[in-house]
């Protein structure tokens, strides 16, 4: 799709250098650790060693001693408050600080403010607590069974660890088909809990005016203006009024979905600076950020795939069981505890399907979704592609071949699918033909025979997934009551340049520059000329913030319909200055002209000055637009991507020798940032793959809680990879646009999978769980005497 | 606990401190001398947000004490720019787009000059050995390569 | 990620960061690298009430070959080992060593006195050292004592080194001419500790067969394995497919790995197996001149 502005004006379809890049290089960026107020105090959080204990003491004398310390806050200084529980935004509550016991290994216990960070971690270790140990609930299907401590002993009337029943689509007719089905193929997979550890950790700083009764607190916050009314909702009762709070995400490291749930640490520090009065800062280090913070995936399923011989899939069922830790504060749309699992029938026109999600409590850290996940859509992607990959080597079709006669064709959209979603548009076949030509998949086919003739062990692999972003309409998408629109609020200056908010709010998506290049498509006011700005609730419009990729598809499109509306009153405005009617007028980018008679024309620049100056009478003043858009539907990017690995036979390493990434996000506002999303996406869907995992030992002991354990790729383990694109625009979005910046982290784990029990499937392996670690490999190996 | 009269010569200048023992250069950096640009983003010397330049070589600056940078020379981040002149590695990350969040940027770039100041073109597979120390969540580290490679054609 | 509070010196002579060794037996700490002791620190998994940083003190560091010696400084670091002509052409193992040490950063700083002083059987020289048949040289209040690397290792986190001793120096026999030496390491990451390494170092004769063979394994017990009994299987015969597998076998049998999330028992006594294997075949190659 070529541009439709020239490179001046950098509208979409440009590969515009990115406008926020000059303070990032500079070192100049300004996160929240970077943030320095007057008077300003440090707090430090005490956490429990163990999984399950009940608190029998807090002593912290000793920690008062400490020079620097000024106060030490329990759970019974927030009880005082009602502060020590919180809401969660699945409706559930945890605790801020415990007054009885805790409940997962690292959950905080108690905190220290001191006058500056050093002496906070004094006073940390200066704090005594005595725990009297509990019996840990560590495996989730043991919680489920008679007789199983109950976790929750706080909810009245709880007497087991279940959280939730979720579930879509008919049962019977699921029954039904898998009688009548030829073949059915089952298999169980563990998606092990992971965390998305973002380089720049979690942390705040509160600052509590007192002589003005204004909260500020600078936050890495995803969601800024959901906080701001969690914080009045949750503590209006402490004074804390929605006016008078402001929430500031300054510039945030990397968010990924660990940086929207609302931690204890910001509650905490935010009644630490209200009762001192003084700013507080709050800084986790990366230990408590793996072991506390949010977690994603941990999802037990059990799938069975339906299909006739000719390998025409025909029905889906899938059980899982969630596992949510202590509580359940995953940062799900509020009517869909399992996110958006129900995507799970993918790419494929299944006639039925069942999916049915059950939560239940274990003594692990809150949470369940902060990794870039699309709300689940990791899980039902690796579920549905590892199943397609199952049923063509039980069929011994190529896996290839299997999609691609089973593929919801392009003539069928918007197509329904058996689990109620409609699918904006797609075009399957032409990602995957794509990519099997840019890989070269029948030669590879040829060299993995002859090399499994030699004993080489060599696989391929293909996942073709469908995502599902944008969330979404209000009739069915809210968190905590709220609907899930987006806002752009546009206004242009006298100058012709123009300031841009979002209610969205950028971790590194490059929105300063995307965001710019819509208006200039519109408008076609430069991008350089378009100043935008996100996270400052104060002045920012309202929005739900960043994640599950639906920046692009809400505020992206409130920002298009926000300048057309601009456009409208500029018509006015050109009409009156060119003394025609609006009908005559001819519009390009960055003007108006008269049918007929080019040379008669106004410069978008020459009528924002006109709106200030000259604007008609009748008319106000002022050259502005707000929008709040409320998405008629999700939108569904796709793409068909090719691994090939190569097995070490002596070590049981997996090499991934090549990756190619066929994404179709619609159309695209910035190709190199599109570009750089996938690039990002395909090694975050590469480590839990091949490397990250978080277990616990049998008494709630994590392991992997640092990054001894917890293994990011470096640029040694990442692979070079390659991406090409497709593009089917969507038919409901103002520009045609879908979400991106998920779909590599969604469709790369199966890709990787089925690469390698593709390579192994002639000795009899089905399945092994990500992450496929060497070992793991040779033990395969070894037990088919393959082994060198 | 000890406290001690260091002076450190940061990206030119001068500075003395007097501080404990136990401080970490990182720190001295960012909370002494307000030089915000080197992150911290991890507690087991893994990540290399902290990446800054000791007497010309790239170091984890949080695993090294402010006492033992005493008498000697530390560049960071901000220490790049010459005169309001972007250097050649500054202009490569925005030309190739090889940052997003910007976190891991500055100590992606003081190992990226380290190494463009003795390998004036290294392969792919040499710069990525050289970055192994340094993590990023964002890029998939392509245009990192790319962006050294951008610089390293303007060094030549 | 904040060290509890400690004194520090910066001495500037070997005599003054002795005495101060001495007057502190109790607590306190030679600092080189500081890239194995900090991050202990920071953690707060380690008290030291004095840091005696012996950067300052001059001529610790250095690579020379003299009298038929490789005589390497405490003080050395581990990038120059990694750059070194000297140990590439003529200590490969080493130099293999140097290079899969952490990641590039940590070894701008971190020493290869250091690494060995720390005493722990996860890092990467104790085995290399042993292959190659190293002595260290203690420097203590009463002056110098040589101590043989096997003897070197007690236990886990535990040397023959006093509290009042430096670790100077490094003495490694110069190879006679058809030896090669290797060091291969299988990590889960770069800048993972091993979950198997092997180190190997042979001479072979005129004929080809084996005449000195070092054999020893990372991360395979409390302390550093010499793999003795695949040494001595290996003396006198030539190296082929057979000899070779025996020899990575014995080797194997002599690793005790205890399991973590590096892997099993079994599978890191099976990866010591495969790394001999491809060491001892490396090893070959260079001796061999190929």
């Amino acid at each position: 799709m070529d541009p439709k502005t020239t490179a001046e004006v950098s509208g979409m379809g440009h590969s515009m250098k990115r406008k926020e890049d000059p303070r990032f290089i500079r070192g100049q960026g300004r996160y929240v650790d970077d943030i320095q107020l007057p008077g300003m105090l440090h707090l430090d959080i005490v956490r429990s060693p163990f999984a399950h204990a009940r608190i029998k003491s807090i002593r912290t004398d000793k920690a008062m001693k400490v020079p620097g310390v000024l106060a030490v806050i329990t759970g019974e200084t927030l009880a005082k408050f009602n502060l020590h529980w919180m809401p969660t935004l699945m409706s559930d509550t945890q605790m801020v600080l415990p007054t009885e016991k805790v409940m997962y290994q690292a959950q905080e216990v108690a905190a220290v403010v001191a006058t500056d960070r050093y002496a906070a971690a004094d006073g940390v270790e200066a704090v005594e607590v005595d725990y009297d140990p509990l019996p840990v609930v560590v495996d989730p299907f043991k919680a489920l069974e008679p007789g199983a401590p109950v976790l929750r002993t706080d909810k009245k009337d709880k007497k087991d660890n279940r959280i939730f029943h979720w579930e879509a689509g008919d049962r019977q007719g699921v029954e039904r088909e898998m009688k009548a089905a030829d073949v059915v193929v089952k298999q169980d997979l563990y998606i092990p809990r992971i965390h998305v550890c973002s380089i720049e950790t979690c942390g705040c700083v509160a600052d509590f005016d007192r002589a003005m009764g204004k909260l500020t607190v600078y936050m890495t916050t995803q969601a800024p203006h959901a906080i701001r009314t969690v914080f009045a909702l949750v503590a209006g009762h402490v004074g804390l009024s929605e006016e008078k709070i402001r929430i500031v995400s300054p510039d945030i490291g990397g968010g990924f979905g660990g940086k929207v749930p609302v931690y204890p640490g910001y509650v905490i520090t935010v009644a630490a600076s209200v009762v001192l009065g003084r700013p507080v800062k709050w800084i986790e280090d990366r230990m408590e950020n793996i072991q506390a913070d949010s977690f994603a995936r941990d999802y037990h399923v059990s799938a069975e795939l339906g299909a006739k011989r000719d390998g025409t899939m025909t029905v889906l069922r899938i059980k899982t069981l969630a596992d949510h830790g202590y509580a359940d504060a995953a940062a799900n749309p509020s009517k869909f505890p399992a996110g958006l699992f129900s995507i799970c029938t993918g790419s494929y026109p299944f006639k039925q399907a069942l999916a049915e999600v059950d939560g239940v409590y274990t003594n692990k850290p809150p949470g369940g979704i902060a990794y870039r996940c699309s709300f689940r859509v990791t899980e039902a992607v690796h579920t549905i592609e590892r199943m397609v990959d199952i049923l063509a080597h039980e069929l011994k079709m190529d896996p290839a071949e299997l999609r691609k006669r089973n593929f919801i064709p392009p003539e069928k959209f918007p197509y329904r699918s058996a689990l109620g979603w409609e699918y904006d548009s797609g075009n399957y076949g032409a990602a995957l033909d794509k990519a099997m030509a840019i890989v070269g998949y029948a030669d590879l086919r040829r060299e993995q025979a002859e090399k499994r003739k030699r004993g080489e062990l060599m696989g391929i692999g293909i996942s073709s997934f469908t995502e599902i972003v944008g969330a979404g309409p209000s009739k069915q998408f809210d968190i905590l009551g709220i609907k899930m629109f987006d806002s752009c609020e546009l206004r242009v200056h006298p100058t012709g340049k123009a300031l841009a908010r979002f209610g969205t709010k950028s971790q590194g998506q490059g929105h300063e520059t995307t965001y710019a290049q819509i208006i200039a498509e519109e408008l076609g006011i430069p991008a350089a000329h378009v100043q935008v700005e996100e996270g400052d609730t104060d002045t920012a419009p309202y929005g739900l913030g960043t994640y599950a990729s639906r920046s692009t598809p809400t505020a992206g499109a409130a920002g298009a319909i926000a300048a057309r509306r601009v456009r409208d009153k500029a018509r006015k405005i050109a009409a009156y200055l060119l003394e025609a009617s609006e009908e005559d007028l001819v519009w390009e980018p960055g003007k108006f002209s008269v049918k007929g008679a080019p040379q008669r024309a106004k410069t978008i620049q020459e009528i924002a000055l006109a709106a200030y100056t000259n604007h008609p009478p009748g008319m106000e003043a002022g050259l502005e637009a707000v929008d709040y858009y409320d998405p008629p539907n999700l939108t569904f990017p796709f793409g068909s991507y090719i691994c090939v690995v190569d097995i070490d036979r002596g070590t049981g390493e997996v090499k991934i020798r090549r990756f190619v990434a066929v994404d179709d996000c619609g159309n695209i506002i910035n190709p190199m940032i599109v570009d750089g999303q996938i690039h990002g996406g395909l090694t975050m869907g590469m480590a839990p793959a091949l490397l990250e995992e978080i277990s616990y030992d049998d008494q709630g002991n994590i392991q992997g809680g640092s990054f001894m354990d917890y293994l990011l790729p470096t640029a040694m383990e990442t692979p070079r990879w390659e991406t090409d694109k497709t593009v089917t625009p969507s038919p409901h979005h103002p520009l045609g646009a879908k979400g991106v910046g998920e779909s590599a982290t969604v469709g790369a784990p199966p890709a990787i999978a089925n690469a390698v029990v593709d390579a192994l499937w002639h000795l009899g392996v089905r399945n092994i769980d990500i992450p496929i670690t060497p070992e793991k490999v040779w033990k395969v190996l070894h037990e088919k005497g393959v082994a060198l | 606990m000890a406290q001690h009269q260091i002076r450190v010569t940061v990206n030119g200048s001068p500075h003395e401190a007097r501080v404990e023992s136990r401080l970490l250069l990182v720190h001295l950096l960012r909370e002494v001398l307000r030089l915000t640009g080197t992150h911290i983003g991890c507690d087991t010397t893994h990540c290399g947000a902290c990446t800054v330049l000791l007497d010309g070589e790239p170091v984890k600056s949080c695993t090294v004490l402010a006492v033992q940078a005493d008498g000697r020379e530390v560049t960071t981040v901000e220490g790049l720019e010459k005169d309001g002149k972007l250097h050649p590695v500054q202009e490569g990350f925005w030309q190739m787009h090889g940052l997003q969040c910007g976190y891991c940027t500055p100590g992606m770039m003081m190992t990226s000059y380290a190494l463009l100041q003795r390998n004036r073109n290294p392969t792919e597979e040499q710069i990525r050995e050289a970055i192994s120390g340094n993590l990023c969540r964002c890029t998939g580290y392509v245009n990192i390569v790319k962006s050294v490679q951008y610089a390293a054609e303007k060094l030549r | 990620m904040i060290p509890a509070s400690f004194d520090y010196q910066a001495p500037s002579t070997l005599a003054d960061a002795l005495r101060l060794l001495d007057q502190n037996r109790e607590g306190a700490k030679v600092l080189s690298g500081g890239q194995s002791l900090l991050p202990l620190l920071k953690l707060r998994l380690g008290q030291v009430e004095m840091l005696v940083d012996i950067g300052k003190v001059p001529g610790l560091d250095y690579i020379r070959e003299e009298g038929g010696t490789l005589r390497i400084g405490g003080r050395t670091r581990e990038v120059e080992l990694e750059r070194s002509e000297l140990l590439r052409s003529r200590y490969p193992a080493l130099s293999d060593t140097a290079s899969v040490i952490a990641d590039p950063l940590v070894r701008n700083l971190a020493t290869i006195g250091g690494n060995l002083a720390h005493g722990d059987p996860a890092n990467d020289h104790p085995a290399t050292m042993m292959a190659l048949g190293a002595r260290v040289v203690a420097t203590g209040p009463k002056g110098q004592r040589e101590i043989a690397i096997d003897e070197f290792f007690r236990g886990l986190f535990s040397t023959a080194l006093e509290p009042s001793e430096i670790l100077t120096e490094i003495r490694i026999p110069a190879p006679p001419p058809r030896s090669g030496g290797a060091y291969v390491k299988l990590e889960r990451k770069v800048g993972d500790f091993a979950t198997a390494a092997a180190a190997v170092q042979l001479t072979l004769g005129a004929g080809g067969a084996v005449e000195r063979a070092g054999i020893a394994l990372t991360n395979a017990g409390p302390t550093p394995v010499r793999a003795r009994e695949a040494e001595k299987y290996l003396v006198g015969k030539k190296l082929d497919e057979k000899t070779l597998a025996e020899a990575a076998r014995l080797a194997a049998s002599a690793a005790r790995p205890s399991a973590d999330r590096r892997g099993s028992v079994e599978y890191k006594r099976e990866m010591a197996r495969v790394l001999a294997a491809r060491a001892l075949e490396k090893a070959a190659r260079r001796a061999e001149g190929r």
